[in-house]
């Protein structure tokens, strides 16, 4: 909340500046702003640059540094019995110390040396703020000081304003930029750090996957296996299912509403297919579940097949149902591409419609749709709430779609939710998993962009 | 070569030679038209299985089975010294009060494990209940009063029929109960009221006493930041690329950027959120600020594709006419291009929001997954949203979380059908043709 | 000078004696409410080639395609009155619109050749309409209709090379083979050589000067010269009406009407 109530000052004091900037070079000119180079307005926003932006830049930098440095001030000053815990403990007992900061945790019956530490943090947060407080607002009176003098009428200052705005802009195209490195590297590190425990060709070509680790070292099994074959042939079986409902089902609803379909039955079915691609994957997990498989469970035992109630089946055929509007809409765009004069050309030698869409306008699309199939698929590969709730847990390498397999999603959140060491194999597995899904969907993506870029030009 | 055929074939004979094939040419044409038919009504089919399965399984949780009791207030349990301190009057034993209530009711029953099930007939929440009354109104001690309490879930799924009574009294519900609630029934003790506890509690262990309210703010404080961040970012970004940015490899590399982000896997941005925000810059666990900030960035992409998108539509007569009157190309583009741009770029911000409201995977990732009873009342505290409750209620094994879970599945599809219906309204009402 | 609404009443000689292909009578087209074919009577003589000519607008092309039932795939678009083709009226309902395109064959403003191999676009006609029986038969049609078309030797050795990878000229001469691949009794052309070089469209016009031997042609064309080049009748358009048909040259050697006479010599158009 204090933070909040800085930055309001620091956005009180920047329009403080702009009604000054204002005010003054209207008064240096004595009203006559013809004589300015630019509006009045914008020397008060170049006031108000100055006061505002440099101060929000420090916050900003401050806040995100802050608690990393406060954490390990406060460690380094913990007695020498802590300092020698090994890591994961020791990040446990600095969680316990930010809980009994809150007051999560009630005061009585605790380490004194805890307690210490406890003071000692809420010490450092209470000067850490205060000097956050004098720096933010002397770089924002510093600010409206340097500018405020720097004003004159002839100074050109729409122009330093727009290219002040201009910078903004930049920087904001950047982030898209910051986010796909920041993805990479955050992937990349963890990943790095998990081969340096598991051999990265047992990770690939590995059979096996089951990441418990043991809790004490005697246990059997203690090292966990981590070979990511079985994840991804069940990655890919639940998307081939997915695939084989989407895109029959998908191609043809988008090749009758652009062919066949009336104005009218376009207007309403399309919107209403849309809806389908709406609806939060957590209620088709839900969905899955909770109605399509246990009655493809029953479905099965009637025809006398043993169905696992956490089947591939129902995973693929819910996966399939949300990816129908991605590939309809997809295959829609790229059919719409296809010049009429084909179809005009086809229909004149004495095609009929039928003949004309599978021997001319699906053949002419082809690249359009297997593009967007690619796309599809790499939203399949990629979609996690289905496969957490309906798909397993058990990493069995099958080719049989009735029994549970599981994917590289429902892996990367079993790995991470809940309480995690951050070194454990265990742990940094999901981030290598998370990098093989990464590049995976991109490689699908970039793939399918170019094509169907491609195929865009072939007809622009 | 021999050409004859072309030559002498008569046209009569090869007219009759395409009629012979038109049969069959019609039929497929008739097939392959109705498969495409079938296609659609297919796909329909199964949004109305999806619809009516949800609506139908989570109808039933917007009543919840209440219980009246007759509760003496008894001032020899609550308060023994009569020293009006609240302090005392929070500790007492409600509890006590309750069973007293019930067992009176039910004067035969005796034995011991009997006596547990029916104590279990009421919600431990009918604790919580008294204690308010009590602690608002401390003149209620040693008064009678009647005052309807919620059953507890397994009475509640019994009676809407959920679950069956197990005849051998093996399972939960046992015969003696079934006889209870049916005597309760014949007293007008026992009723169906609206469930006002799932509007406006947060999460419990306890399906009675479980509500959204707690996730519909998490939502609201992640969705908060995700739009205060996102819409500025974004429209900047789709400014300067579709105005300003200069054709070259840096602009190519930052559109081709957006596009890949676009259909990057939601999880992985959730991957990115816990390496850097939570494990690099030590924000907060479980806090809607981290949220919003994974969800910004990963709505970014659709919000300056559709503002590019937008901006695309202004002819470019609007700009060469203010910069015509000599305005720079900023102010043409504030002043005249942005406001006519301003109603795409607002839709497609809604469509994000939207998008970004059903979001789960990303927000299991940075811990916004926990079990949290308080409703937060800030970015920083610990808290879940609606798409995450959903996700832990759908996993809780009690039979009454499955109709909670629809409802609140029900409110999710409802506030996106507000969002989605508001994005159509404002593009119908600002379509423009130039 | 005429009356105004006179002037839009048909001159020279729409009805023929003999020889007569298509007999088009009180023939209107409507888009909608619009109404792009005002009550247009006029006889299309056989192995001739017909030009319409006309200002951008004039409903020529819209006419063009009531001959080949075009206009069914456009929606809202009605056609009344009669087109008698060989004695039948092809809008009868019990005329079947593939049918008549097998015996009509069109070639189109821009050359649209399909992204197939050259063999394939030429075999698409007749491979649909089930004519050839085996691959010999195949073959013989394609090459004849690729000899027809004057095309054959330049694309003798590419034959599995996709049409699009032809110059302007040779897709739409191969545009021109896919059409009669189907031997059809009437060739309907929609300003065939509007995306081409001067080259280019000499061939097409010796081309059409050719077929005239063996099909009935009608050809919409903006170039006046392109139209007393190859055609023996000419059909003025102005506004959805037919203004003057007669002999070609006599259209453009001595209008009857003033309006043909303007846009004969170039005062509109």
């Amino acid at each position: 909340m204090n933070n909040l109530v800085l930055l309001t000052v620091i956005i009180l004091l920047s329009s403080v500046g702009y009604f000054l900037g204002k005010r003054r070079t209207e008064k240096s000119v004595k009203g006559n702003i013809r004589t300015l180079h630019s509006l009045p307005g914008y020397y008060g926003l170049y006031i108000a640059f100055w006061c505002g932006l440099p101060a929000v830049l420090v916050f900003l930098l401050w806040m995100a540094f802050q608690s990393s440095v406060i954490t390990s001030l406060v460690i380094s000053d913990l007695p020498r019995e802590f300092q020698s815990l090994p890591e994961d403990r020791l990040s446990l007992v600095f969680n316990d110390i930010l809980n009994i900061a809150s007051g999560a945790i009630s005061h009585e019956q605790i380490d004194q040396a805890l307690l210490e530490a406890v003071d000692h943090y809420n010490r450092l947060k209470s000067t850490g703020f205060a000097a956050l407080l004098a720096v933010v607002l002397s770089v924002c009176l510093a600010g409206l000081g340097i500018s405020l003098r720097k004003i004159k009428p002839d100074m050109p200052a729409r122009a330093i304003v727009e290219r002040a705005i201009r910078l903004l802009m930049i920087l904001c195209s950047t982030i898209a930029i910051f986010t796909t490195i920041g993805i990479v590297l955050s992937v990349l590190f963890e990943a790095i750090r998990f081969f340096q425990q598991i051999a990265f060709t047992d990770f690939i070509f590995g059979m096996h996957w089951s990441p418990q680790m043991a809790i004490r070292e005697d246990q059997v099994g203690a090292a966990g296996s981590f070979g990511m074959i079985p994840l991804l042939t069940g990655t890919l079986m639940i998307s081939a299912i997915a695939m084989l409902v989407a895109v029959p089902v998908g191609l043809m609803s988008a090749i009758y509403m652009s062919e066949y379909a009336a104005e009218r039955v376009r207007t309403v079915a399309k919107p209403v297919l849309e809806i389908l691609a709406g609806i939060p994957t957590v209620v088709y997990g839900f969905f899955a579940a909770l109605t399509v498989a246990p009655f493809i469970r029953e479905f099965g035992s009637d025809m006398g097949l043993d169905v696992s109630s956490e089947s591939a089946l129902a995973a693929g055929l819910v996966m399939g149902i949300m990816i129908i509007p991605f590939v309809s809409s997809l295959s829609d765009d790229v059919i719409k591409a296809v010049p009429q004069s084909l179809r005009d050309a086809s229909l004149g030698v004495g095609a009929t419609q039928s003949e004309t869409i599978i021997r001319v306008v699906v053949p002419a699309a082809l690249p359009g749709i297997v593009g967007s199939i690619l796309l599809a698929v790499s939203r399949a590969v990629g979609e996690t709430m289905i496969v957490v709730m309906a798909a397993g847990l058990t990493a069995n390498l099958t080719a049989n779609p009735l029994q549970a397999v599981t994917t590289f999603t429902v892996q990367i959140v079993t790995l991470l939710i809940g309480d995690q060491e951050f070194d454990s194999a265990k742990t940094l597995a999901a981030f290598a998993l998370g990098l093989v899904l990464f590049v995976m969907t991109l490689v699908l993506n970039i793939v399918a962009l170019y094509v169907v870029r491609r195929y865009r030009e072939q007809y622009e | 070569m021999n050409k004859s055929y072309l030559r002498d074939e008569n046209s009569a004979a090869r007219l009759l030679r395409i009629k012979a094939g038109l049969r069959r040419r019609y039929l497929v044409e008739k097939v392959f038209k109705s498969v495409g038919v079938v296609a659609i009504l297919s796909a329909l089919a199964m949004l109305a299985v999806l619809f009516i399965s949800i609506t139908g399984k989570g109808y039933s949780a917007f009543q919840q089975t209440f219980i009246r009791l007759d509760v003496k207030f008894d001032p020899s349990l609550i308060d023994p010294d009569q020293s009006g301190d609240a302090e005392v009057l929070s500790r007492a034993d409600y509890g006590g009060l309750v069973k007293k209530s019930l067992r009176e009711m039910f004067p035969e029953v005796k034995q011991r494990r009997q006596k547990k099930d029916l104590y279990s007939l009421a919600s431990s929440g009918a604790f919580f209940q008294l204690r308010e009354m009590v602690m608002a109104d401390p003149d209620l001690i040693g008064t009678e009063q009647r005052i309807w309490v919620p059953a507890d879930d397994d009475v509640d799924m019994l009676v809407k029929g959920h679950i069956q009574a197990d005849s051998e009294g093996s399972g939960r519900i046992k015969p003696h109960t079934i006889h209870w609630i049916n005597t309760l029934k014949e007293q007008g003790a026992l009723e169906m009221r609206f469930n006002r506890v799932l509007f406006t509690n947060g999460d419990s262990r306890e399906p009675e006493l479980a509500g959204i309210w707690g996730a519909v703010v998490g939502s609201f404080y992640t969705l908060l930041v995700t739009l205060l961040l996102s819409f500025p970012l974004g429209v900047a970004t789709a400014v300067y690329l579709e105005e300003f940015a200069p054709q070259n490899i840096w602009t190519d590399i930052i559109e081709v950027n957006i596009n890949n982000l676009a259909a990057v896997p939601s999880i992985v941005f959730g991957l990115l959120g816990l390496a850097v925000f939570l494990n690099f810059f030590g924000l907060p666990r479980s806090a809607p600020m981290v949220g919003g900030l994974v969800l910004t960035l990963m709505t970014l992409p659709t919000i300056i594709i559709a503002s590019r998108a937008s901006l695309k539509s202004v002819p470019p007569s609007i700009r060469e006419g203010a910069l015509g009157v000599g305005a720079s190309k900023m102010q043409a583009v504030t002043d005249h291009v942005l406001p006519l741009a301003m109603p795409g770029m607002l839709t497609g911000t809604i469509i994000g929001m939207a998008r970004a409201l059903g979001e789960t995977a990303p927000l299991l990732m940075i811990g916004m997954v926990a079990f949290i009873v308080d409703i937060p009342t800030g970015i920083f505290d610990k808290a879940t949203a609606l798409p995450v409750q959903i996700y832990l209620w759908a996993d809780s094994p009690e039979r009454a979380f499955v109709e909670r879970t629809s409802a609140a599945i029900i409110i999710l599809l409802a506030f996106l059908l507000v969002m989605n219906a508001v994005a159509v309204v404002l593009r119908k009402k600002f379509e423009r043709r130039w | 000078m005429r009356a105004p609404e006179e002037s839009l009443k048909t001159v020279g000689t729409p009805i023929l004696e003999k020889n007569v292909k298509i007999s088009c009578r009180d023939v209107n087209v409507y888009y909608g409410t619009k109404q792009a074919i005002k009550d247009l009577s006029v006889d299309i003589a056989e192995r001739e080639v017909t030009a319409f000519i006309g200002p951008s607008g004039c409903g020529k092309s819209t006419f063009l395609r009531c001959f080949n039932r075009m206009n069914d795939t456009i929606k809202d678009c009605k056609v009344t009155g009669e087109i008698i083709i060989d004695d039948e009226n092809i809008y009868d309902k019990k005329i079947d619109a593939v049918l008549l395109r097998a015996r009509i064959g069109m070639v189109f403003q821009k050359p649209n050749p399909f992204p197939k191999s050259i063999y394939q676009n030429v075999a698409y006609g007749p491979r649909i309409h089930g004519l050839a029986t085996n691959k010999a038969e195949l073959d013989d049609i394609v090459i004849g209709s690729l000899e027809k078309a004057g095309l054959f030797n330049e694309v003798k050795d590419q034959l599995e090379h996709p049409g699009t990878s032809l110059s302007g000229g040779q897709q739409q001469r191969l545009c021109i083979a896919r059409a009669i691949s189907v031997q059809p009794e009437l060739i309907l052309m929609d300003e065939p050589c509007s995306a081409l070089d001067p080259i280019a469209t000499g061939k097409i016009e010796e081309l059409i000067n050719e077929l005239r031997k063996n099909y009935t042609i009608i050809i919409v064309t903006h170039s006046m010269q392109q139209a007393a080049r190859v055609s023996q009748r000419t059909a003025f358009f102005h506004l959805g009406g037919l203004i003057e048909v007669g002999d070609t040259k006599k259209i453009f050697v001595n209008p009857e009407h003033r309006l043909t006479q303007d846009y004969i010599t170039g005062r509109y158009g």
